[in-house]
């Protein structure tokens, strides 16, 4: 199951929600998650789910592929459901089992909570699958500009996001083949107590520390050489564009927001 | 012109420590093909971290471009060399080949135009324009190496050093890193330096700087570095092929001079087939 | 221990989205008792073929037999732990995997977790460092004080310290000096013969699969495309098609066996073999041509 899981995951594409800048898609994110706290009703709920399926179907991701891909989530969602219907009281009682009554209230909530959770995971998971893993890290990084003026490492902490992005394959592999070597010298590594199977790490770890130091220091002095002295005067080879889409986009976003708004205002 | 001149170079790594190199005393004219070979803990490594300025010699001088490193000039000369290291993994830098040949550009504040001009020239020249957006992990060892040239060149540096650049590589890697080489040798004037125990690459080059135990043995033609055979084989390296077979022959009391190239030594046998 | 691959395939991350097939039809019968080189281009699958030898890797289809063992792939971890004791795997830069704090403990850690006690284990360790030609002072060194070479002679003293009967080999001189490379092919050779194992070496290098080979497994694309002895794949048309190269010797044999227009007689695949030709050759004459 853990192999088919999508979170995190990029699937390169040409959609128009891959051609969008990270930064909009960032900004879009950051807004969606005050917009869909204004959903109150069940025309306003519905609004939303409509809206994101609309952005499902803009990434041209299929959308089975999305489901199949969350659906461990699926089953936290599925248990605050069950936990709100169990447990929130108000309105009519619909039926009881027991001692235990269902209220139309906790169907509710349970319902709408439900909504948000399913839209806020659906709207994050796209812009983790539209987006490779190194613009996200651009557009964190020119997002975060402003903060340079207030000392914050900007650039130092996206380089940093963007050489674990960029070492976590060859890590993963290192492990793997570290994993089989201790497993031939009869390491054993799902039998035993904690204890052991604790000890039964060591082997791993420490080869692992020691080769990722050893990339490190190689990594240093290769930067070095290049030229490397830290963000300043540094010219940027990755440019982002900010086109007329991604105006575009947060401008539906907003005017989204305004009628949720007015939506709740009038009920 | 002379681009690396040591003049008794001697190095330990601390000061208590034994000393890595003894009295290195060479000069590396512009233009050449160098190649430095020497078994491992030789001291030939060293000598390059020299080179690159990460170390400073203990005592004598180290000149690059007449030159001696010192805290100012450190980076004004590092921009005039590029340097290919052993690992193919720990000196890609960025996440995608194209992104990693910027590196350099980067750094030194290369306009972005003039990046993307320069990114895809080099990436031509080392044959990995179909790559631009691979990442590193998609990529073989001679692959991630070639962009490693790539990156190296991409300042149009006077000098280029191959630190070992082929020892981790299977020999279709290996090959096509040579080639990249020799032609990028061909079409520019840049001066290489080649760290190297692989006797393919010391016969590419124009002279031979042969290290034992931290001391220079002699700098010389590959031609007349391999008329040392015995020598060579007792200090850890291998010999071509041919004057291998030599030796052979010798053991068996069949003469033969010591050829390099291979037709001549057929040329011999033959000859001595139908003389007999 | 014989082994023998029947039909085996393997597809990495079976059953999903993911799937990659990385051999197919692999079939494979290693004598006990022999040396025997797997080769092949990067990406042939060869490195996928030793996981399935002592069952780091089970088949997706088919079956590998490795002494009397049988690994398919729904066969239990416990036999796997069995057949791992005596199937020893040098692999490719093995200094990688060295951990604990002195040389002597990472040489022990293998036959200790395959049960041998502790007294016999460091024995054990005492006598290959001294065969693998180290000064006895580093049993009590951290691994990571010593050189490069030292590291890996550490790291192979490690695997053989459990006394495996069947001992692979995964590009063992990789990043070595010429002479460090000698050295340790040498090294595998006599222990090949002195303790009567099972040698299999997966290599790059066609002089070594011709000078210490006798047979060679040949893979492209995810398959086995030959196994035959070293003379047949270099003098027939296996090696070319399959673009490995020819050792040198018997490159420059046939360079001269066409110059002379007359046959050595027989295939030179080291530079020995091809002096012993060639003085023959001279002896006997011209008159027998």
């Amino acid at each position: 199951m853990l192999e088919k899981m999508i979170i995190g995951r990029y699937v390169p594409g040409t959609s128009f929600v891959h051609r969008l800048d990270p930064r909009s898609k960032l900004l879009f994110i950051f807004f969606f998650i005050f917009t869909v706290f204004l959903a109150n009703d069940l025309l306003s709920y519905s609004l939303l789910l409509a809206f994101t399926f609309f952005a499902v179907w803009l990434t041209q991701i299929p959308f089975r592929f999305l489901f199949n891909g969350l659906k461990i989530v699926f089953y936290l969602i599925l248990f605050t459901f069950l936990m709100h219907v169990a447990f929130t009281k108000g309105g009519e009682v619909l039926f009881s089992i027991g001692r235990f009554h269902i209220y139309e209230e906790g169907l509710k909530q349970g319902f709408f909570i439900s909504i948000r959770f399913f839209t806020l995971i659906f709207m994050t998971t796209l812009l983790t699958l539209t987006t490779s893993p190194i613009s996200v890290t651009d557009g964190v990084e020119r997002l975060l500009n402003p903060l340079n003026a207030l000392k914050f490492p900007v650039h130092e902490l996206a380089l940093m996001m963007s050489i674990a992005l960029r070492f976590i394959p060859t890590l993963m592999d290192e492990t793997d083949k570290i994993v089989k070597a201790q497993v031939a010298r009869g390491s054993d590594l799902n039998t035993g107590t904690l204890k052991e199977r604790f000890q039964a790490v060591v082997p791993l770890l420490i080869p692992l520390f020691i080769n990722s130091f050893k990339r490190a220091t190689d990594l240093a002095v290769a930067m070095e050489v290049r030229g490397y002295r830290g963000g300043e005067g540094r010219t940027r080879y990755r440019q982002l564009a900010w086109q007329g889409r991604d105006t575009l986009v947060l401008l539906v976003l907003f005017a989204f927001s305004g009628v949720l708004l007015y939506l709740r205002m009038k009920g | 012109m002379a681009i690396v001149q040591g003049e008794r170079v001697n190095f330990s790594y601390d000061e208590e420590g034994p000393r890595v190199l003894h009295d290195v005393s060479f000069t590396i004219d512009r233009g050449k093909w160098i190649a430095i070979v020497g078994h491992n803990g030789s001291g030939k490594s060293t000598l390059a971290k020299l080179m690159i300025g990460l170390y400073l010699p203990t005592e004598g001088s180290l000149k690059m471009f007449g030159e001696d490193y010192t805290e100012q000039n450190v980076w004004n000369i590092r921009e005039r060399i590029g340097v290919v290291f052993q690992n193919p993994d720990n000196q890609f830098v960025g996440t995608t080949v194209q992104d990693d040949v910027a590196f350099s550009l980067e750094n030194r504040g290369v306009p972005y135009e003039e990046m993307r001009e320069r990114v895809m020239e080099v990436l031509r020249q080392v044959s990995m324009e179909q790559f631009l957006d691979a990442e590193p992990h998609h990529l073989s060892g001679g692959q991630k190496q070639r962009v490693a040239i790539a990156g190296a060149i991409a300042l149009h540096p006077e000098l280029l050093i191959l630190d070992e650049a082929t020892s981790m590589l299977d020999p279709q890697g290996r090959e096509d890193v040579m080639r990249t080489v020799t032609e990028l040798k061909e079409t520019t004037d840049v001066t290489v330096i080649s760290i190297t125990h692989d006797l393919e690459e010391v016969l590419l080059a124009d002279e031979v700087l042969v290290m034992n135990e931290g001391k220079l043995l002699f700098q010389t033609t590959p031609e007349e570095m391999f008329r040392h055979g015995k020598k060579l084989e007792e200090i850890g390296l291998d010999l071509p092929f041919t004057l291998r077979l030599a030796n052979l022959l010798e053991r068996e009391e069949i003469n033969v001079a010591h050829e390099l190239t291979e037709e001549k030594l057929v040329e011999q046998l033959w000859t001595l087939y139908f003389n007999k | 221990m014989d082994i023998v691959f029947q039909q085996v395939g393997y597809r990495y991350a079976a059953d999903t989205p993911f799937e990659t097939k990385a051999l197919e039809d692999v079939n494979i019968h290693i004598q006990s008792g022999s040396f025997t080189a797997l080769v092949g281009h990067t990406g042939s699958g060869k490195s996928t073929i030793l996981l399935h030898m002592n069952g780091l890797l089970k088949p997706t289809t088919g079956s590998v037999l490795i002494g009397d063992t049988k690994v398919e792939r729904h066969t239990k971890g416990k036999v796997l732990r069995e057949l791992r004791s005596k199937v020893g795997i040098v692999f490719q830069f093995p200094e990688h995997q060295l951990f604990e704090e002195t040389v002597e403990k990472d040489i022990m850690f293998g036959p200790m977790n395959f049960g041998m006690d502790e007294e016999r284990a460091r024995q054990k360790a005492h006598e290959l460092v001294a065969l693998l030609g180290l000064p006895e002072d580093v049993l009590q060194k951290s691994p990571f004080d010593l050189s490069g070479g030292q590291m890996r002679r550490v790291a192979i003293a490690g695997v053989l310290a459990f006394e495996p009967e069947v001992l692979i080999l995964d590009e063992p001189t990789a990043g070595l000096d010429p002479r460090g490379q000698k050295e340790i092919m040498n090294l595998f050779l006599r222990l090949h013969k002195e303790q009567n194992l099972t040698t299999i070496l997966v290599t790059h290098s066609m002089e070594d699969a011709a000078r210490y080979a006798d047979d060679i497994v040949v893979m492209n694309a995810g398959t086995t495309v030959a196994q035959a002895s070293p003379e047949e794949v270099f003098s027939t048309n296996i090696a070319l098609d399959n673009g490995l190269e020819l050792p040198q010797a018997y490159q420059f044999q046939r360079q001269l066996e066409e110059k002379l227009g007359r046959s050595l007689g027989e295939v030179c695949l080291t530079e020995e073999q091809f002096v012993r030709a060639y003085s023959r050759l001279l002896k006997e004459g011209i008159s027998h041509a």
